[in-house]
């Protein structure tokens, strides 16, 4: 069964994409490959461009200038049903007036395949819902509906895969359900998966690369950690978890690390994880690589302290508590602590101390809007 | 007592208005089964003679045979042309969309009489002989607009990402055309037909201006009535309206059964 | 459905407009040739003949183009009673089409809601008078109002009718066999409206202590408004053409004919095209200002 799929995905390149729509542009100018065989997510909030990218690579839309180039071949003229590439709608998009199995057949009846019915069973198969094959697509569950449009698309081993939010309507459970099996599947046939979606812990959670996308442009590409560890704008720090930002002018510069000034406290980060180096700029941290204390701690090198905050609010999330700190000229700042049974300290009032590792700093090539360091 | 007569007012107005609505139908019906002579005007006795002999009258079935062909051209035609209209209305954006919704909603504005005088005008001023095609033409002209309306709402329901679909499964323009947005549209279209049918077989105002000498079922019973309509055009009339009940009957069990169906998914 | 036509429709967001392009214009371009050739054209020809004179050298049905207003002033001159007749029995028939339709589709598309099947059942039946012919069903209420059946001789025994008096002929049977006839044209898009009528808005208006009159008059009226106005359309404009109804062969006399029946004689069996084309063109016209007026004040904008 996993032999019939035999990996031959291709690889995918766009050269300076830029789609205009009457009254604005949707993509400005987008450069981007996706490697073959590669699980790649586009990420971003609704508005950014991602599914115009993926209408253009599916071919329901032209682009107003630039190239599409698919396993090396120039696809950017071609019609939507002569390219090697197949979709999964996000409203999956199921023919209604078909059953199952031949909503399967339809792309292999279409390129006049032998056998198409035989073949659309074997994907079926694959998605666990041969016995729902003589159904109508309305009377499936969501989740059922999602598996036969992936069906569907598989079935025609397209050399690149398209995902438009394929797990949006799914409530959260199956959704993680789904992300799993999702990653199985690309790993056993092997095709070049290209997902778009909203939802940074599904892009992360199943991607060997991910693009966040921003305002018709890619802001940062990347694996997902590396994504997370070192964002390099204020959008990708924000959008991808959540991240405490701190504004100042470079004050000094070592020979491995950039420091800037706030509220009289020296924040540093390496040189080696910060875009810029001179001039006014930001320094972000996670809010679960820092810790609090009563008392100051002692200054380090490789520490960053600020301080002393007000604890305005304590949220209680299960596995962590989420605390929120006044410091006096900064703003807000979150600390997570994983709830291990001995936070520091749980009452709100209290004046603390907040502290991280220089390693854990990140500087980035913008600033916040607002000035606003939270 | 008060509140059951309340709650009853309503059903009892409805089987009223229905007794009511009924009226004429089985009396056309019942006297299809009158042993009439001539005329059909009083009851004389029980018999099945007129619907087995129904084209023994003279003209009665020549005229329901025109009626039945003028009205499947002119479906046929009419059912086409509106379909493409309603499409181009739905899925497009263009200049003169309100002059054109316009032109569409005139001819269902403006009374039988003055399109039958006004294409008459025509045809004389063109010196066009009347017959069958003309009557086509004017059929073909006062459903298109009904036919317009009724497929409209179908393609607005249609979801155009099915479309997007079968393009991305491989299938060319006509073939999305042919295997997705015609059998998604089908029952707009049919609902269309048949509407379109029933007006034109129906249709007299019209029909009169522009038929010359040529006979339709309505045109015949027009002219039988000033001696009086034979038994045997009752007859044509119930298996008509049988006919149509029956259809209409048909899709409702037919859409109750899908209803039914989906009910007990999963 | 087509019965919805004079009520406004709501364009619905799933459908994306596409670019103008060749395939608009070969979509849109037979069937709007076609109705610019049998329909506009028509009614140019129709102005045309309407303007035309006698042939001084011709004899009957001959006519010359011209451009004879008067013909126009001679037909007002001539006609004014039918038109007068066509318009107030249009009106009288629309207004108890309503009357009798509106607690009909309000039962339908209200009170008979947890029913769909019955629903559907009564739906058939409003429409069911549209299966069989419309001519033999007008000549049906002929019969049963005929002189010498039951209802007219038991009316005359009583002495609610003159021993010399009939009903078929008169002002009151045309009115009634208008009004059956288009009383579906009229239930249809009341029940279409209604239909739709949210029954939370009239819990709502009493349980703010309206009366039932008066959430009828607030709330309920007020929503099934574009059913009305489509409805009243629907029937007036085919009844102020009607002439078979009025026909002294249906239920009509001389006495009770309406403009479609002048115009019918004058261009069928007299061979007056000028005076029929005439007519027509005025009640055209009179129909065009009565639906700008309506739809503008009702401000139904999208027609179809």
């Amino acid at each position: 069964m996993a032999k019939e799929f035999i990996a031959r995905g291709a690889d995918l390149e766009l050269k300076k994409i830029r789609k205009e729509f009457p009254g604005f542009t949707a993509i400005e100018e987008l450069d981007l490959h996706v490697p073959a065989g590669e699980f790649f997510a586009l990420l971003g909030p609704s508005g950014c461009g991602k599914t115009t990218t993926l209408r253009l690579v599916a071919g329901l839309e032209t682009p107003t200038s630039g190239q599409i180039f698919i396993g090396g071949e120039d696809e950017t003229e071609t019609k939507p049903h002569e390219r090697p590439v197949n979709t999964v709608f996000q409203s999956y998009a199921l023919f209604p007036h078909m059953n199952v199995l031949e909503n399967v057949a339809f792309g292999l009846r279409q390129r006049k395949i032998d056998e198409p019915l035989v073949k659309a069973k074997e994907a079926l198969n694959l998605v666990q819902l041969a016995h729902l094959a003589d159904r109508k697509p309305q009377q499936l569950s969501g989740g059922q509906q999602q598996r036969v449009a992936l069906a569907r698309a598989l079935v025609n081993r397209p050399s690149l895969l398209l995902l438009d939010e394929p797990l949006g309507a799914l409530d959260l459970k199956l959704r993680r359900e789904m992300q799993i099996e999702l990653k199985a599947i690309q790993m056993e046939v092997g095709l070049t998966f290209l997902h778009v979606t909203h939802d940074q812990e599904e892009a992360m959670d199943m991607a060997d690369t991910v693009a966040v996308m921003n305002k018709g442009r890619i802001e940062q590409m990347g694996a997902p950690e590396a994504l997370y560890d070192r964002p390099k704008t204020v959008f990708v720090s924000k959008f991808l978890g959540q991240s405490n930002l701190l504004v100042g002018e470079v004050e000094s510069t070592s020979a491995n690390s950039v420091s800037i000034e706030v509220a009289g406290n020296k924040i540093s980060v390496p040189k080696t994880r910060a875009e810029k180096h001179t001039g006014k700029i930001a320094i972000g941290f996670r809010p679960e690589k820092a810790t609090f204390t009563n008392k100051k701690p002692a200054a380090s090198s490789s520490t960053n302290i600020i301080g002393p905050g007000e604890i305005i609010d304590i949220r209680f999330t299960g596995v962590s508590n989420q605390y929120l700190i006044e410091v006096p000229e900064l703003g807000n700042i979150t600390v997570f602590a994983q709830n291990i049974g001995k936070s520091p300290v749980t009452e709100l009032g209290e004046k603390v101390w907040i502290s991280w590792s220089v390693e854990h700093s990140f500087g980035l090539s913008d600033l916040p809007n607002t000035g606003e360091a939270a | 007592m008060r509140l059951s007569l309340g709650k009853l007012t309503f059903p009892l107005y409805a089987l009223l208005a229905f007794i009511y609505l009924l009226i004429p139908i089985v009396y056309t019906f019942a006297f299809s089964f009158n042993d009439s002579l001539k005329t059909n005007l009083i009851w004389r006795g029980f018999t099945f003679d007129k619907w087995t002999n129904v084209c023994q009258r003279e003209g009665v079935c020549e005229a329901f045979g025109n009626s039945v062909l003028i009205g499947v051209v002119s479906t046929v035609a009419a059912t086409a042309l509106g379909t493409m209209i309603a499409i181009a209305l739905v899925r497009y954006r263009f200049k003169f969309r309100r002059s054109i919704n316009l032109l569409l909603f005139l001819p269902m504005a403006t009374p039988e009489v003055v399109l039958g005088a006004g294409l008459a005008s025509q045809f004389f001023n063109l010196g066009v002989q009347k017959g069958i095609g003309t009557i086509i033409v004017a059929h073909v002209m006062f459903c298109l607009s009904f036919v317009v309306v009724t497929v409209k709402a179908r393609v607005a329901s249609l979801d155009p990402v099915l479309e997007e679909a079968g393009k991305d499964l491989y299938a060319n323009p006509r073939q999305v055309f042919w295997k997705i947005t015609f059998p998604l549209l089908l029952p707009g279209i049919a609902a269309a037909a048949l509407l379109s049918f029933a007006l034109s077989f129906d249709d007299f105002i019209i029909t009169n201006f522009n038929a010359g000498s040529e006979m339709t079922f309505p045109r015949y019973v027009y002219t039988a009535a000033a001696r009086g309509v034979p038994a045997e055009a009752n007859v044509i009339g119930s298996a008509v309206f049988i006919a149509a009940i029956l259809i209409v009957l048909a899709t409702q069990i037919n859409g109750e059964r899908k209803r039914r169906m989906l009910l007990k998914k999963h | 459905m087509a019965f919805a036509a004079f009520s406004s429709t709501k364009s619905n967001g799933t459908s994306k407009p596409k670019k103008t392009g060749r395939v608009v214009i070969a979509l849109l371009a037979p069937g709007l040739a076609y109705l610019g050739a049998f329909f506009l054209t028509p009614l140019i020809a129709l102005i045309m003949v309407s303007l035309q004179a006698q042939d001084p050298y011709g004899g009957i049905g001959d006519y010359i183009p011209a451009f004879e207003i008067n013909n126009y002033f001679l037909v007002i001159t001539e006609y004014f009673p039918h038109m007068f007749r066509s318009f107030s029995y249009a009106l009288i028939a629309t207004i108890l089409a309503l009357l009798i339709s509106y607690p009909l589709a309000y039962f339908i598309g209200v009170k008979a809601r947890p029913y769909p099947l019955l629903q559907k059942l009564m739906l058939t039946l409003v429409i069911a008078p549209f299966f069989i012919s419309f001519l033999l069903r007008t000549l049906a209420w002929k019969q049963i109002f005929s002189n010498e059946s039951w209802i007219v001789t038991t009316l005359q025994d009583t002495g609610l009718l003159e021993a010399d008096q009939y009903v078929v002929g008169t002002p009151f049977m045309v009115i009634f066999g208008l009004t059956y006839n288009f009383i579906p044209f009229m239930t249809l898009p009341l029940y279409t409206s209604l239909e739709r009528l949210d029954t939370r808005y009239l819990e709502a208006g009493s349980d703010l202590y309206a009366s039932p009159s008066k959430v009828f008059r607030k709330v309920t009226l007020p929503l099934s408004m574009p059913g009305i106005i489509s409805g009243t359309l629907l029937t007036f404009i085919p009844i102020a053409g009607d002439y078979i109804n009025a026909s002294g062969d249906f239920l009509g006399s001389s006495s009770t004919a309406m403009l479609g029946n002048v115009i019918e004689a004058n261009y069928l069996q007299i061979n007056d095209y000028p005076s029929a084309s005439a007519l027509s063109v005025l009640l055209m016209g009179a129909i065009l200002i009565l639906v700008a007026g309506y739809v503008k004040k009702s401000g139904t904008e999208d027609l179809l």
